[in-house]
């Protein structure tokens, strides 16, 4: 009696009862296409988010004026503002190793024109460094210079939405746009980034610090200073550095009292994936409960199965089927419907992660193609285990006379 | 010659205590090769019981049991499986053919569990059903069959094997006359082949078929005459 027979007879078994096999199987499939593709939802999530958030760089901390415990007014009075001073200080190789820029960034929500289009965005002034702080490359002309700023010179790198709602096809190198009623000379223009949902990444306009506070924003307190780590692995260091230099600067007693922020982009990409990770073991916890009642209507239908066929048992049995051979039979018929079902299962998966959804496209997880595979085979194992000892251990006298 | 069956003090007992039951109390019983023997007895009187433990289906109680010369009064369920399916040919009342399945898969099928190969096995399975006369319907399913054909079915089944011994267990109880008479003749020419048949029957029409006829009552042998043979 060979593995070949006997999965043979299993297969007969199966196709004695369609439509009850198909639905046993119905229950694995959506089991093991729900695992899949709410894994590649998450994971999909998980990647939209991380990469949007690459973008700005993963090396680069933020810092921002005012406090987290935004309630106490007391200690508000006592802010000191965010300067060019506090930006200076902490390009220190002595006491911040870790840092390699630090650039201060004021903004500003102004109304650029040219040629009678108009587009609202975010005026960025700020210091060369920022394109490389910001993980921007110009891809024409040039970026800013130190001789921008130094001269206050009206030159400006716009990013690419910006360019194409003011320019169209037009080359905007050369041109002059005219953003809260100053001219800029378009100098550079920032490569696409990509934009992802809620983030656009490419609304930028950058200009040189001094411009921008001499003639928009003034010169009050900086919007934000990018500090640029050595990379990704020394940014919780450089953290450590920044804060512990600016503490000092302004003189900070308590975290409560502390009068700025640092935002870490290689922490929160970590903060991020860690939620997006729970949400997706949860969504692949609830599929893979599917999974299990599936299991469960395998070993109910092999119940009925076996029940039903005891008289064919017993025929085996008396001409001369081993133990064995009815435990396989019963086993391989499990497994063909969980393997088959399973297989099913993957297929409609890889075809529905295929389709975007709420703008997320599903990555698929190799790793739970694979597992949700070796599990529903599993279960076809231990689900069909049972009926199947069961049918093998009846003794052929008494399966013979079971009507 | 070592004798088909050889059965020796053989007591079958069920339950225990205040239930118990003793089916057959001391049944000696030697069978030769190519006899044809019908086991007739009243319901009750131990013949089932009998038919269970010569078809190796069940294991005595106390006594001991050869067939063909092999002991297999302490062998296991696995043991037991392979000498039903090597010995042993049964002829079930009720057909017992698997269903959904072909006449000839049926017949395949001892020589599946034997572990024949596929070309070899079919070879033989055709055979067998040439040898009882339904070569023309192999490929049918045992319900697309008549009563007579499918107890046809069972005999090539049974023979398909080789076995030392064909085990008929009220073979023509579902049977109208027409097909009882097929039946009981293809056993009078299987019998005249050599084979050694023994048949459990309560129709005195049907084991008058025979050579021998035992008698039980009440798990005992009463009578063992020859009849024309």
């Amino acid at each position: 009696m060979n593995i070949l027979e006997t999965i043979r007879i299993g297969l007969q078994g199966i196709a004695a009862n369609k439509l009850r096999s198909g639905l046993t199987m119905l229950g694995i499939l959506i089991g093991v296409a729900a695992v899949i593709v709410l894994m590649a939802i998450g994971n999909g999530a998980s990647v939209a988010v991380t990469s949007s958030i690459e973008a700005l760089g993963t090396n680069t901390l933020t810092i921002r004026p005012g406090s987290l415990s935004s309630s106490d007014d007391a200690a508000r009075t006592q802010f000191k503002d965010l300067t060019v001073d506090d930006a200076v200080a902490l390009v220190d190789p002595v006491l911040a190793a870790n840092v390699v820029s630090a650039t201060p960034v004021v903004s500003a929500a102004v109304t650029c024109t040219y040629e009678g289009s108009s587009y609202a965005t975010s005026l960025t002034g700020t210091w060369p460094s920022y394109f490389s702080a910001s993980n921007s490359q110009v891809d024409a002309g040039t970026p800013l210079t130190s001789d921008d700023v130094v001269n206050s010179r009206r030159s400006i790198v716009l990013g690419q939405t910006v360019i194409s709602a003011l320019f169209g096809d037009t080359d905007p190198l050369g041109r002059t746009v005219t953003c809260a009623g100053v001219p800029f000379a378009v100098v550079g223009t920032i490569e696409e980034k990509g934009s992802s949902g809620f983030l656009d990444a490419d609304d930028v306009a950058v200009a040189p610090l001094s411009t921008v506070q001499s003639s928009i924003t003034g010169y009050g307190s900086l919007d934000s200073i990018l500090v640029q780590a050595s990379s990704s692995e020394t940014s919780s260091a450089a953290e450590s550095e920044v804060t512990a230099i600016l503490d000092q600067r302004h003189g900070t007693i308590s975290e409560d009292t502390r009068d700025f922020q640092v935002l870490n982009q290689a922490a929160l990409i970590s903060t991020i994936q860690d939620t997006i990770g729970i949400f997706t073991v949860l969504l692949g916890a609830v599929a893979a409960i599917s999974l299990l009642v599936g299991g469960i209507g395998i070993t109910n239908i092999m119940l009925v199965t076996v029940t039903e066929r005891t008289r064919e048992i017993g025929i085996r049995k008396a001409i001369g089927a081993r133990k064995s051979a009815i435990l396989t039979q019963f086993l391989i018929e499990a497994m063909v419907l969980s393997v088959i079902g399973g297989g099913i299962g993957v297929l409609l998966a890889l075809l529905v992660t295929r389709i975007s959804v709420a703008g997320v496209t599903p990555v698929v997880v190799p790793a739970s193609v694979v597992g949700a595979f070796v599990v529903s085979v599993s279960i076809g194992l231990f689900f069909g285990s049972y009926p199947a000892n069961r049918a093998a251990s009846l003794r052929p006298i008494e399966a013979l006379r079971h009507e | 010659m070592t004798p088909v069956i050889d059965l020796r003090g053989i007591t079958k007992t069920y339950g225990g205590g205040d239930t118990e039951v003793q089916a057959l109390r001391g049944i000696d019983l030697t069978i030769e090769r190519g006899d044809y023997v019908a086991i007739m007895g009243a319901s009750g009187s131990g013949k089932s019981t009998l038919m269970n433990i010569i078809g190796a289906l069940d294991v005595a109680t106390s006594g001991h049991y050869s067939l063909d010369g092999i002991g297999i009064d302490d062998l296991d369920e696995s043991a037991l499986s392979i000498v039903r399916n090597r010995k042993i040919g049964f002829i079930f009342q009720s057909f017992n053919l698997i269903p959904r399945t072909t006449a000839l898969s049926n017949v395949e099928l001892p020589l599946v569990y034997r572990g024949v190969r596929r070309r070899e096995r079919r070879a033989r399975a055709v055979e067998a059903l040439t040898a009882v006369g339904l070569a023309d319907r192999m490929h049918h399913m045992p319900n697309e069959l008549s009563g007579g054909q499918q107890q046809r079915v069972a005999v090539a089944r049974a023979l398909v094997a080789e076995p030392s011994l064909l085990l008929a267990d009220e073979p023509t109880g579902n049977l109208d006359s027409r097909s009882t008479r097929d039946v009981l003749d293809l056993m009078g020419a299987l019998h005249a082949q050599g084979r050694t048949i023994v048949m459990i029957t309560h129709e005195d029409d049907v084991a008058a078929a025979s050579g021998r006829i035992v008698t039980l009552i009440d798990g005992q042998v009463s009578d063992d005459r020859r009849t024309h043979a």
